[in-house]
């Protein structure tokens, strides 16, 4: 589904990814685990083309797409939610979510406003609600909504649980399961190791702009190794 | 004044601010999306009334004809819109702010010239709108229908935009995309097409507007600077990318206008004051006030710190071995030039020109470079100079020599004053109040005809006899030159000159370790208008008179031009810029009619392949060459 192999980027002068390689097989959940600063959303943008890597190559759905511009990729069905969110504040729910619509694509799972208000009620009650004055627990819910209007077939989520309640967290975790069975594939980055082995199936550990692990969460569970070394605090 | 009068001349605002209306909201459209500062919009506005005088001259007998014939004016110039936006801007969205600037103003030249060249240099009053073309009678003074209509036109396009923007998908696109470009994209939005969009909106309610004005004023080549200078005004008053800020502020300063008609001359205290002289620069003062407080506009919000797309700016640096030698032999080169000049008198004039230059960039390259504060009028410290030293002279009686020290420090007054309130803001909104400022000072030289002489200026401001050769004030020149921009990058190079770039690149941070940036910022200005007053006082003795249309918006202008093309990154750009500038704007005036659009052809050439500037793009050639 999504491949990115020996991606090298920078910003200025600074090298921030050193040769990063993930893979996203169809139907699978992806968990890019790492501290902050070690690269994870820079891999997103780089897939992305937000940032453009100097070097390494990424193929989706058999294509090669590191030089196309952004919004070409999104328009193939690779969705893409920010970390910082970026909710457009002065639009409502419905107005958020009509930007991020696109045309229904084979292969793909289809969203409108009802289904996303089934995975996210929340949403459901606020459709004329202004971005700007949500909380940040539905501005979550809602930039993920947002993305999945665009029908992706995988989606590149950056740090869903982060600095939201853990009620909430609870809710992204069910979400997240929910993609996974409605068949999108979905590459997560996150600091949370606890969240992480809730929802996903494979785990890339990620530091200093390198893969220093990859293998199944159980092995991952198994590594208290690999834990100590590079997750804990 | 009769309160029917007041009466009259509030619907005459009203009309007035449909208009402005027109204008500003297209500018803040295209500003919210693309971040692009449109320069080239009151040319479009200008376009839109030359188009429009041709149609309605042909199919405007009847009254379909007349509406159609404007419809198809706006139309035409948004076409206009999009081949600008397909040709140059989609090039340069990722350039630093200030080239897109020169850029849209190269268009300004250019549609200037072609429209000279199409229509001729008359005014050119177009016919009245058929239906429209009595009058009504309104509290017993006749009003025309024409302009009761027009009244209805701007709450009309409000409405209109109010629906595609709030009911369409592409008003939805326009609305996310003000605020987060980057982030519409990556939702799998073109956004090259959507610019495309919103700058031909642009453009057609810009050339609406004007062709709207067709039947009331007459089409002449002044208008394009006229109608974006009120822009301007209109667009940052009502708070950038604010459509009811747009049409807030159109009404106020229409009104405010239209009041300083109706009042006319009136007494204050004893003394009699005309309001009407008021009206060129009354929208500035209004602008400047809102400025200083509420910095974002009436409407607008206070901006997010936003990503700034350009890249980081390298340090700069002290000349190398090989590029003093150069210096060196370029000094050496000017000192003797004289000895070959008899042959050619006016080598001389044009040297003293480009030297006069050369101190007004490079003191304006000192706050805008290093200094990051842009300023869009820089001509009010070189008018201050300029005047400075020809009021000494002729209503003080000072000696020349007395004057061109006075001169400098009158400016660097001014600049104490204005860069007090300027350095509290940043960017566009700082640009723009330095812009007020300039204006202001410009309509002073301009109205008071007792004291500045008005629009004739003051003439007789001749050198001492001492330096009354060329080649004397060449030397006098040349040594003050060399000593302004010595002085300015020995600063640059001390640690005041660290603090500047400190307070330009993170200003919170420049802060915490103890900088304090705003007064960084305010000496910085002083010094700048100080240098630059010397340039002005130099150009006064140089000409022997002094005029405001000298210290216009114009001289503001080729200023930026300057530092650009030299490239603002580099010591040396300004010193480049303003020669190169000065030597090919007086070649090309010299040698072509159309000289205008030449210059505005080789401002676009020079942007589009030297991006860094001609003395950046040059230290970087080196640089290569070197690694």
């Amino acid at each position: 589904m999504l491949k990115a192999t020996d991606l090298h980027t920078y910003y200025g002068q600074a090298h921030i990814l050193a040769g990063v390689s993930v893979e996203v097989r169809a139907g699978e959940v992806v968990v890019l685990l790492g501290r902050n600063g070690a690269g994870k959303s820079t891999t997103m943008k780089s897939i992305m083309g937000l940032v453009r890597p100097r070097a390494g190559t990424v193929e989706f759905q058999g294509r090669r797409i590191e030089q196309l511009a952004t919004h070409r990729i999104a328009r193939m069905g690779l969705g893409y939610v920010p970390e910082e969110r970026r909710i457009f504040t002065e639009l409502t729910v419905l107005e958020n979510l009509e930007v991020g619509r696109q045309a229904p694509r084979p292969g793909a799972p289809t969203w409108d406003f009802e289904k996303i208000g089934r995975l996210f009620p929340n949403l459901r009650e606020m459709p004329h609600r202004p971005g700007g004055r949500m909380s940040g627990g539905e501005q979550q819910m809602l930039t993920i909504a947002r993305t999945l209007m665009g029908n992706p077939a995988c989606v590149l989520l950056d740090e869903p649980s982060e600095g939201v309640a853990p009620v909430i967290v609870d809710q992204m975790a069910e979400a997240i399961r929910g993609l996974k069975s409605a068949g999108v594939a979905i590459l997560l980055s996150e600091q949370n190791l606890h969240f992480a082995m809730e929802v996903a199936d494979r785990a890339y550990i990620i530091e200093k702009g390198a893969i220093r692990f990859s293998g199944t969460m159980a092995a991952l569970a198994a590594n208290a190794e690999v834990q100590a070394q590079y997750l804990a605090v | 004044m009769s309160p029917d009068a007041i009466a009259v001349q509030f619907l005459n605002g009203l009309a007035g601010a449909s208009t402005l209306f027109l204008i500003a909201v297209g500018l803040s459209l295209i500003f919210g999306v693309t971040r692009i500062v449109n320069f080239a919009h009151g040319s479009f506005y200008m376009l839109g009334i030359y188009v429009a005088y041709s149609l309605v001259a042909r199919f405007g007998g009847t009254v379909l004809g007349f509406w159609a014939s404007l419809l198809v004016a706006a139309l035409a110039v948004a076409v206009i819109g999009v081949v600008v936006e397909l040709l140059l801007l989609r090039r340069i969205y990722h350039a630093p702010e200030l080239f897109q600037l020169l850029a849209t103003f190269a268009v300004v030249l250019i549609v200037r010239d072609a429209t000279l060249a199409l229509w001729g240099p008359e005014d050119l009053l177009g016919p009245r709108a058929p239906g429209l073309k009595g009058s009504v009678e309104i509290l017993g003074r006749q009003f025309p229908q024409y302009d009761l209509a027009l009244i209805f036109v701007g709450p009309a396009v409000l409405g209109l935009l109010w629906l595609v923007l709030t009911r369409t998908r592409f008003g939805i696109l326009i609305r996310a995309a003000t605020q987060d470009r980057e982030m519409v994209g990556a939702l799998g939005v073109n956004q090259a097409w959507l610019f495309t969009a919103v700058f031909a909106l642009g453009a057609f309610l810009a050339a609406f507007g004007g062709a709207l004005q067709a039947p009331r004023e007459p089409a002449n080549l002044g208008l394009d600077l006229v109608a974006i200078g009120e822009a301007f005004v209109v667009v940052v008053v009502g708070g950038m990318g604010s459509i009811p800020g747009a049409f807030l502020a159109a009404f106020i300063i229409a009104e405010i206008k239209a009041m300083c008609f109706a009042i006319g001359q009136t007494t204050i205290a004893g003394v009699s004051f005309s309001f009407s002289k008021l009206t060129l620069v009354v929208e500035f003062l209004v602008m400047a006030a809102v400025l200083i407080w509420r910095p974002w506009g009436l409407l607008g919000r206070p901006a997010a710190a936003t990503r700034n797309p350009a890249e980081i700016e390298a340090p700069i640096s002290p000349a190398d071995a090989r590029t003093r030698r150069f210096g060196f032999a370029v000094l050496a080169l000017l000192i003797v030039l004289p000895a070959f000049a008899q042959a050619f008198p006016y080598t001389l004039v044009l040297s003293i020109d480009i030297l006069i230059a050369v101190l007004f960039a490079a003191s304006l390259h000192f706050i805008m470079g290093p200094g990051g504060m842009h300023s869009f009028g820089h001509a009010a410290y070189f008018g201050l100079g300029a005047y400075g030293a020809g009021l000494l002279v002729k209503q003080a009686g000072w000696s020349m020599e007395t004057a061109l020290v006075g001169a400098p420090l009158i400016a660097a007054a001014g600049a104490l004053v204005f860069g007090w309130f300027c350095v509290r803001l940043s960017g566009v909104y700082l640009a723009m109040l330095t812009l007020a400022f300039a204006q202001i000072v410009w309509s002073v030289a301009f109205q008071w005809d007792d004291f500045t002489g008005g629009s004739n200026g003051i003439v007789g401001v001749w050198p001492a006899p001492w330096l009354s050769e060329k080649w004397a004030y060449y030397y006098l020149t040349l040594a003050c030159a060399v000593a302004g921009v010595l002085l300015l990058w020995r600063v640059l190079l001390a640690p005041f000159g660290y603090a500047m770039r400190a307070g330009r690149d993170s200003p919170l941070r420049a802060d915490a370790i103890g900088i304090d940036v705003f007064r960084v910022q305010w000496k910085a200005f002083m010094l700048a208008g100080l240098v630059c007053g010397v340039a002005g006082g130099l150009f006064a003795f140089s000409k022997g008179s002094i005029s405001p249309e000298a210290i216009g918006v114009g001289r503001s202008i080729d200023g930026l031009i300057m530092v650009l093309l030299g490239g603002v990154q580099t010591l040396a750009g300004p010193v480049v810029g303003a020669g190169l500038f000065t030597w090919l704007s007086d070649l090309i005036a010299r040698e072509f009619a159309y000289w205008r659009a030449a210059l505005g052809l080789t401002i676009l050439v020079l942007v589009l392949a030297f991006p860094l500037g001609v003395a950046g793009s040059v230290k970087r050639l080196f640089a290569r060459e070197a690694a």
